[in-house]
């Protein structure tokens, strides 16, 4: 390859990407210089793992130009990517588990119908490719024996190995330790110095402004700023990130709280990855009170629904709810959790809180199936159901009031109010809500809050988990912010402001304190 | 999101039935291969299934079987199981069949007999079905694979039975003594004799009551129990089972009791109502058709008593047809009953997404 001339490594132009009502890019502009690492952030939903899949071929843009080192190319897939020098790093990763580290590196390039010539071939360019950027690791090793961290060097490999000179990298740290975070900060500043160019994609302040030399910033599917890393502050991103938003106003009262009616103490839990997603988390709900959780989606919000809903049982910690202990040698499930007057909505209706093969008589009793009200002595009581159901959609304006349509044939927001009606009427003391209007239509969006509104003054304890800023201001009498599975801060909704959560959703509150510890 | 619909008549009705014809199609294309015309053949094996009195209790007779064995593998389809051990099942709950008959033949009536014989029949099927269902439920060993091999085992442990333990004295076949006739499963034609009716004589009996009863019982338990509830959310949704506080495990094995306990009752059929004794191989093949029964008749018992008949009249219409025509050897009723399988289980989307697309642009425009 001859020396490169143009200052640019990739350059785009006007990209525009729509999937169906939802604009996922508009208008994208970026420009990356030759051998930087160039961050890339923002919230979820504002557009970066879209538009990196568009350069790295999973997409087609609908309209705009990419160029690489000043010529513009046409990406159509992954292949056409790999080939004018693209790799791309997942954030879950694509590696065969039982291969490896040789094997998996060479998938896909193996050079031949003989194996071993191409194996050898292969070692020896990597023995080359480890000593250039120091990235030393066993070839002979078996990948699903590594950890995490020399996985992802797997992937950097791989990428490198297919002769990458631009390496993007979605939310790379996610899965790391800080340790191994660090590593991967000094690889990449290695990989820069050999002429690498680096595109990092996260939404951690902190990351942004330790590893890269320029940062763009999107929100809501635009390229909203362009900024020299050493001449910004985290202050200034995390406005750029959030942005001033109209504020979402809801008709409420002050809060009354009154008694803690659930506690939770040190709650643990691991994926099966071995993962600690939720690192000893505690909280206190009071009855009245709407207790809002603001943090980018995946830092433990979903596990602490699961956990305290009694889906997934907790590795460590202790739950208070209703005169009961409920600890991991004494776990409760979500059958159990309910009895005791706990209700769910969960964040996704669809793999969750729906069965979309089912009429809506049939899903709106979905978890109460048991219920006296719904069952004779062997036979359900249809026509009971049918009632209640028929009742309920008038209440709450489902629409079509139609009880048995499939649930998968109602729009977004009457699913949602399926299963919110459901979950509220059977009159908890305590309602889980996740994602309350994620897909949801703006009409009902209002109806929603009011309805949640409703249930605190009726003095109902309530914990809202949400990705929308907006809506856990707007709705919430207290805010906690998760980040990387624990507690980072809390604020009352009275102080509280977009920069200083989004500061905390960033992890860039208070140095030294919260998940680094 | 389409809101349209695909109307219930395209896809229960026409779809299936081009799916057959193509099959008959097919056949007549062997027919034709080895020098047989296919419509005098396919008047054969229509009159044997369907023409006379006899014929029609043969085909009711297969299908006894087959229903038995397509709720089988439906009802755990319904779960999201596949049961591949509905032969193995029919097996070994024609062993309970048999034992009882053999322990109680000469002491108890009918009327006792019969219904500790069903409901052994089934237990011994359930039971058959546990081991693999625990193994799935509770250490994740896949069910395809463990109620394949189930069968095989099932299969030689039938052989064992039946050659060291009750064979019958002086015989050198391996088969048990002919039970008394209190033990016996009245024939349909015996039962409609007295009234004047004359059904002609075939192996049809009792027993296919009993598949019509569990017809009914299969339809009040996945849609109007809350067992039948928590299955079918299992079976389309795992996670909102969960959600549901659903355990899934113990649905698992709840679900293939039920459906090692209906293959079981081929059992009642075969051993109680035809055979009159314990031999082997009586289950020929119906736990595995019954797979086809059960793809066929989508999964609801009105489809799987058709998809049966159809199945019934194949197996009795193409024996006909082997005696009529003798260059068509069983063999090639074997590859008629193949093709149907192969059209419409293993090919049933073939047309389906064309045929969908063409009512949805018509219900669009």
């Amino acid at each position: 390859m001859t020396q490169q001339t143009h200052p640019y490594s990739i350059e785009l132009e006007g990209i525009s990407k729509r999937f169906g009502a939802v604009q996922a890019n508009k208008n994208i502009d970026l420009q990356v210089p030759t051998g930087t690492i160039h961050g890339i952030i923002g919230e979820n939903g504002a557009g970066k793992s879209t538009l990196m899949s568009i350069i790295y071929g999973f997409y087609e843009a609908d309209s705009g130009s990419i160029s690489i080192d000043g010529q513009q190319v046409a990406i159509r897939n992954s292949q056409d990517a790999i080939n004018v020098g693209i790799g791309m790093v997942h954030q879950h990763f694509m590696l065969v588990e039982n291969f490896s580290v040789l094997e998996n590196v060479i998938l896909g390039a193996e050079g031949g119908a003989v194996l071993k010539q191409g194996m050898d071939a292969a070692r020896e360019e990597l023995k080359r490719l480890e000593q250039e950027y120091s990235l030393d690791i066993d070839v002979d090793a078996i990948v699903e024996d590594l950890p995490v961290g020399l996985q992802q060097r797997v992937e950097i490999l791989k990428a490198l190995y297919r002769g990458a000179k631009i390496l993007i990298l979605d939310e790379p740290t996610g899965v790391l330790t800080p340790q191994e975070a660090d590593h991967l900060f000094r690889i990449l500043k290695s990989l820069k110095e050999q002429g690498v160019t680096v595109i990092l994609i996260t939404h951690k302040l902190r990351e942004i402004l330790a590893s890269t030399d320029n940062v763009s910033v999107m929100r809501q599917g635009e390229m909203v700023a362009h900024r020299e890393t050493s001449k910004t502050d985290k202050e200034e991103l995390a406005e750029l990130m959030v942005g001033k938003k109209v504020r979402l106003k809801v008709n409420k009262d002050e809060a009354k709280p009154e008694q803690t009616v659930l506690s939770a103490k040190d709650l643990s839990f691991f994926d099966g990855q071995g993962v600690e997603r939720l690192k000893k988390v505690s909280l206190e709900l009071k009855a009245g009170e709407i207790l809002g959780i603001a943090g980018v989606s995946g830092n433990g919000q979903s596990e602490l629904l699961n956990v305290l809903s009694g889906i997934t049982p907790m590795a460590s910690g202790e739950i208070q709810f209703a005169g009961q202990t409920i600890t991991a040698s004494e776990p409760k499930n979500a059958a159990q959790m309910r009895d005791l007057k706990m209700a769910h909505v969960p964040e996704d209706r669809h793999k969750m809180g729906l069965v979309t093969g089912f009429e809506a008589y049939e899903a709106a009793v979905l978890g109460y199936h048991d219920s006296e009200a719904y069952n004779g002595s062997v036979l359900m009581k249809r026509s009971a159901m049918l009632e209640e159901c028929n009742e309920r959609m008038a209440a709450w304006d489902v629409r079509p009031p139609n009880p048995h349509l499939k649930t998968a044939n109602f729009s977004g927001g009457n699913q949602q109010k399926i299963v919110i009606a459901r979950e509220v009427e059977q009159n908890p003391n305590v309602l889980l809500i996740g994602q309350p209007t994620r897909g949801v239509d703006i009409g009902a969006i209002e109806n929603i809050h009011e309805q949640i509104v409703k249930l605190r003054d009726a003095g109902k304890a309530i914990l809202l988990v949400s990705v929308e800023l907006d809506e856990i201001m707007a709705l919430s009498d207290r805010i906690i912010v998760m980040f990387d599975g624990a507690v980072v801060g809390e604020v009352s909704a009275n102080e509280a402001d977009e920069r200083t959560l989004g500061l905390m959703m960033a992890n860039a509150w208070n140095e030294g304190q919260g998940a680094q510890a | 999101m389409s809101q349209a619909k695909v109307p219930a008549w395209v896809s229960v009705g026409l779809i299936p039935l081009l799916n057959i014809l193509l099959a008959f199609l097919v056949s007549g294309l062997v027919f034709l291969a080895i020098g047989e015309d296919p419509i005098e053949a396919a008047g054969y094996l229509v009159y044997g299934a369907f023409g006379y009195d006899e014929g029609i209790g043969y085909t009711l007779y297969y299908a006894t079987n087959l229903i038995f064995t397509g709720l089988a593998v439906s009802v755990a389809f319904k779960a999201g199981l596949f049961n591949i051990g509905g032969e193995g099942q029919a097996y070994i709950g024609g062993l309970g069949v048999g034992l009882l008959c053999l322990w109680f033949d000469s002491s108890l009536p009918l009327l006792v007999i019969a219904p500790l014989a069903i409901i052994g029949g089934a237990l011994f099927g359930a039971a058959w079905a546990y081991i693999p269902a625990y193994l799935q439920a509770r250490r994740g060993s896949h069910i395809v694979i463990t109620t394949i091999m189930f069968n095989f085992i099932a299969s030689s442990l039938m052989v064992y039975l039946m050659v060291n333990w009750l064979k019958a004295e002086g015989v050198m076949s391996p088969i048990s003594r002919t039970f008394e006739e209190s033990a016996w499963l009245p024939y349909m034609h015996d039962i409609f004799a007295p009234f004047g009716f004359d059904i002609g004589d075939s192996p049809l009996n009792l027993a296919f009551v009993l598949a019509l009863l569990c017809c009914v019982f299969y339809w009040a338990l996945v849609w109007h129990t809350r067992w039948g509830y928590q299955l079918r959310t299992v079976g389309t949704n795992p996670t909102a089972a969960q959600y549901a506080g659903i355990d899934n495990a113990k649905v698992t094995i709840w679900v293939m009791l039920i459906s090692g306990g209906l293959a079981g009752l081929v059992g009642v059929n075969e051993i109680m109502g035809v055979n009159h004794n314990l031999l082997l191989n009586f289950t020929a093949g119906y736990g595995f058709a019954g797979i086809a029964v059960a793809l066929m008749g989508r999964n609801h018992p009105i489809g799987i008593v058709l998809a049966a008949m159809l199945f019934g009249a194949l197996y009795q219409g193409g024996a006909e047809l082997s005696f009529e025509i003798p260059t068509i050897t069983p063999e090639i009723v074997v590859v008629i009953q193949g093709l149907v399988i192969l059209f419409s289980g293993a090919l049933e989307n073939m047309f389906k997404g064309k045929i969908e697309g063409l009512f949805l642009r018509k219900a669009a425009a």
